[in-house]
């Protein structure tokens, strides 16, 4: 084996009185990718900051040696390390919204690297600077150079900060989720521009990721963590192939984009629950000229049985399940549930129809009043619609919350002290408690940990098994969907792309979209592996 | 940055030595206000003959005034006066600029449009003219100075309260409600009112602060409460004529003033809201 590029040996990292990360040790050889992959809170942005020395101020390395080509620099001091970050080892940072200075263009931000480094000739700058822009894909360079971040797309100034972290052909990158807040096609696009970028310079890469798929797409090893220690490391194939650990077995087991398996089998269901047809929603926009949200959107969801609607960012998945929850009024086009016509619905009527559509909130920290207790917040629902006396409405959220698997002392604490899984648990029940037929479910599992997405998936399909509950499912998660959906609809640009059942949809998507999308679910590279998982 | 990870028992303020000192000031302050005989044994409008002008000594620690009374007494007994002033204006104001605050970001539309045109024109005045036009208007007394000086706070609580009702409004947990079922007077009484009124009540604590400050201008002035009352603006406009010869007379309320002001925005800031 060459000498590794970085060593990390017998780390041990605090905040103020905590220890968040501790025996944590691996090494990364010149050009190989290493994977961080662990749930939050586990320990491996603290890790991949506490290598490039970037921990913040109440952060400190309690033990352990940081070492770069031989060199241990853990206690270095700020001067040192700034001269060594850029030059020798760069950050690709999560958010690419956030991460650039909104008031200097992308050109002067990319030259801001090459000066701090040691440029001065401002000719060779602007070349370097137009010449890595297009090393980057943005094209036309010199036009971008001279745009500000919010002229770009988010894969555009994920592009940029790329450029960034490349510019002085460091040794060792650190990719901190960088592709987490961006939709599937586009992380796929900037993980290929990373590895082929890598693959030119022999550059390692650190790449911590929440997503096993990507990491067994494009790592060589690696590193399992949780609560700050090491369950497992070793290379993908191992990982994947054969886990030793069980944190590592349910993380592989949980992980929607590695499973293959299907919760239960697609089924037709029954009469329809929700017919929405020939859907528009306008929005104004600027100019007083209208932005069309959704654009001529139609599909069926029938009773006992679960419809996806999929699609990236600005397809307008969200807006039209609103138009189904009754929270927007359709420019134009019909809505239907349980036979009635929403569009139509007004005051006291829209109030009554709402026993039989609820909406489940993509995060479960804004949904739930912060300063409600979770007994208070299930029955409010009860207290609007069934003025039932006290005891017997304890009783129903008592049985509520054991239905959707709340521990009965959780009932008189604040959404504060319960943890994500348990919040979207006690929004479920929230929903549930006034027995609607319908659930919109926007987003509903994507804020939360795989495994905890995994228990609150079983639980949704536990539930509409016993309560023959129709699901509208808007997801951008196809991996998701795939498990759990019976139909779907896949959007683009406020228009229907592909709809079907889910089996056709997947395997052979006749739209050139919808086979884009489907193919950049991440862990493509997985199924090979895991066939030899017991 | 420090603490962020300490484990605190969450939505406690932490106190740190300056909330003490100022809790401490206030709770004082207060005890003047209820039980002012226990800190003095002397008369706060009954001179003491002979004994005119006298420099802080032990038998008078804040010395005596032009008409032989005890400093230390006018002073103690002065924070009933400007303390049951300083309630009155801001329970005014809290009451008057949150109703029409909560009013305006509950309702929107042409409400909120009226509403807050009204509040930038109380805004637009200077605070001391307006509140000398509302005592002209409802004529002389301590209490009418405070419900002038309360009113002048009102703008402050309405563009204060309805900016958190609007942010409250847009949050998941309004709409959820609203989804399941919620009418309005219900969503607004259970969810946007308890989540929108902690920064209010922290501007409640500085606009204490800043009424004593107002009040004690207006008895200054000689538009509070009528001589021999003893308060702490008056007192303060009464040692205005001994300046040269007897400091303490308008050092003592004075520095009363600004310990209360002080400590009073020190809690206001510990309760989390903004600055104003």
């Amino acid at each position: 084996m060459t000498a590794p590029l970085l060593e990390v040996e017998d780390l041990a990292i605090r905040y103020d009185d905590r220890r968040v990360v501790q025996d944590v040790a691996f090494r990364i050889a010149p050009g190989e990718v290493l994977a961080l992959v662990g749930e939050s809170g586990s320990g491996k942005t603290t890790t991949a900051m506490a290598v490039l020395g970037l921990l913040p101020p109440n952060g400190r390395i309690e033990r352990g040696a940081v070492r770069l080509a031989g060199t241990d620099i853990a206690g270095w001091p700020e001067r040192r390390l700034a001269a060594l970050r850029g030059a020798r080892m760069s950050l690709v940072p999560q958010d690419p919204v956030t991460s650039l200075n909104p008031v200097r263009t992308v050109g002067a931000q990319v030259a801001e690297v090459l000066r701090i480094h040691g440029e001065r000739d401002e000719r060779r700058i602007r070349a370097r600077v137009i010449e890595l822009l297009e090393r980057v894909g943005l094209e036309p360079a010199a036009l971008r150079a001279s745009q500000y971040p919010h002229e770009l797309s988010g894969g555009m100034r994920q592009r940029v900060l790329i450029a960034i972290a490349v510019a002085l052909r460091p040794a060792l990158i650190v990719a901190d989720e960088p592709t987490s807040a961006l939709d599937v096609t586009v992380q796929r696009r900037i993980l290929d521009l990373l590895d082929e970028l890598r693959r030119q310079d022999g550059t390692a890469v650190l790449l911590v990721t929440h997503d096993l798929g990507v990491a067994a797409d494009r790592a060589d090893r690696i590193v399992v963590l949780r609560d700050g220690r090491i369950q497992e490391a070793g290379p993908v194939r191992q990982v994947l192939g054969a886990p030793r650990s069980a944190y590592a077995r349910q993380l592989l087991r949980d992980a929607p984009s590695l499973s293959t398996h299907r919760h239960r089998p697609a089924s037709a269901g029954g009469d329809i629950a929700v017919r929405v047809h020939g859907l528009v929603q306008d929005f104004p926009g600027r100019d007083g000229v209208p932005f069309r949200a959704v654009d001529g959107v139609g599909f069926e969801l029938r009773q006992g049985t679960t419809h996806a609607l999929v699609g990236e960012s600005g397809s307008g998945k969200t807006t039209t399940a609103r138009c189904v929850a009754g929270f927007l009024r359709p420019t134009a086009g019909e809505v239907t549930v349980c036979g009635t016509d929403v569009a139509a619905l007004r005051g006291e009527a829209l109030r009554q129809f709402r026993r039989q559509v609820q909406l489940v909130y993509q995060n479960p920290y804004a949904s739930l009043d912060p300063r409600q207790t979770v007994a208070r917040s299930v029955e409010e629902p009860l207290l609007n619609f069934e003025p039932v006396p006290a005891a017997e409405r304890r009783h129903r959220v008592e049985a509520m919350a054991e239905r959707v698997g709340l521990p009965r002392d959780l009932l008189a604490r604040q959404p504060r002290a319960l943890s994500g899984g348990q919040r979207q648990r006690v929004a479920i029940a929230r929903a549930l408690i006034l027995q609607p037929r319908v659930l919109v479910l926007d987003e509903a599992v994507s804020a939360l940990d795989v495994t905890v997405q995994a228990q609150i998936l079983a639980l949704l399909e536990e539930l509409q098994q016993s309560l023959g509950l129709s699901y509208l499912f808007v997801s951008h998660d196809l991996a998701v969907v795939r498990q759990i959906a019976d139909t779907v609809t896949v959007m683009r640009a406020g228009r229907v792309e592909e709809a079907g059942p889910v089996e056709p949809v997947f395997h052979a998507p006749r739209s050139d979209y919808a086979r884009e999308l489907i193919d950049a679910i991440p862990g493509r590279t997985a199924p090979q592996i895991l066939e030899s998982v017991p | 940055m420090s603490g962020a990870a300490l484990p605190l028992r969450a939505g406690l303020p932490r106190l740190r030595p300056g909330l003490w000192l100022a809790c401490a000031v206030l709770a004082l302050v207060f005890a003047w206000a209820v039980a002012p005989s226990l800190f003095t044994a002397r008369s706060p409008v009954e001179g003491i003959p002979g004994a005119q002008l006298l420099p802080p000594s032990w038998a008078h620690p804040l010395g005596t005034d032009g008409l032989g009374r005890d400093q230390l007494a006018r002073v103690v007994y002065g924070a009933r006066e400007s303390l049951a002033g300083a309630f009155v204006a801001v329970a005014v104001g809290l009451l008057l600029g949150t109703g029409l605050g909560v009013l305006a970001g509950a309702r929107g539309g042409w409400v909120d449009a009226a509403v807050m045109r009204l509040v930038d024109t109380l805004l637009a005045i200077p605070a001391l003219l307006l509140s000398l036009s509302i005592i002209i208007l409802l004529g002389f007394g301590s209490i009418k100075a405070a419900v002038a000086v309360g009113i002048v706070a009102v703008a402050q609580f309405a563009r204060l309260s309805r900016a958190e009702v609007l942010r409250v409004r847009a949050s998941d947990y309004v709409e959820a409600a609203f989804g399941s079922g919620g009418r309005f007077a219900a969503v607004l009484w259970r969810h946007v009112l308890p989540n929108s009124l902690t920064s209010v009540l922290a501007l409640a604590a500085l606009q204490f602060g800043s009424a004593i400050l107002a009040l004690s201008t207006l008895g200054f002035l000689g538009y509070g409460a009528p001589p021999p009352t003893p308060e702490w603006g008056l007192l303060i406009a009464e040692g205005r004529d001994f300046l040269a010869r007897a400091w303490w007379l308008t050092a003592s309320p004075g520095l009363v003033v600004v310990l209360v002001v002080l400590s009073a925005e020190r809690i206001g800031r510990g309760i989390g809201g903004p600055s104003p």
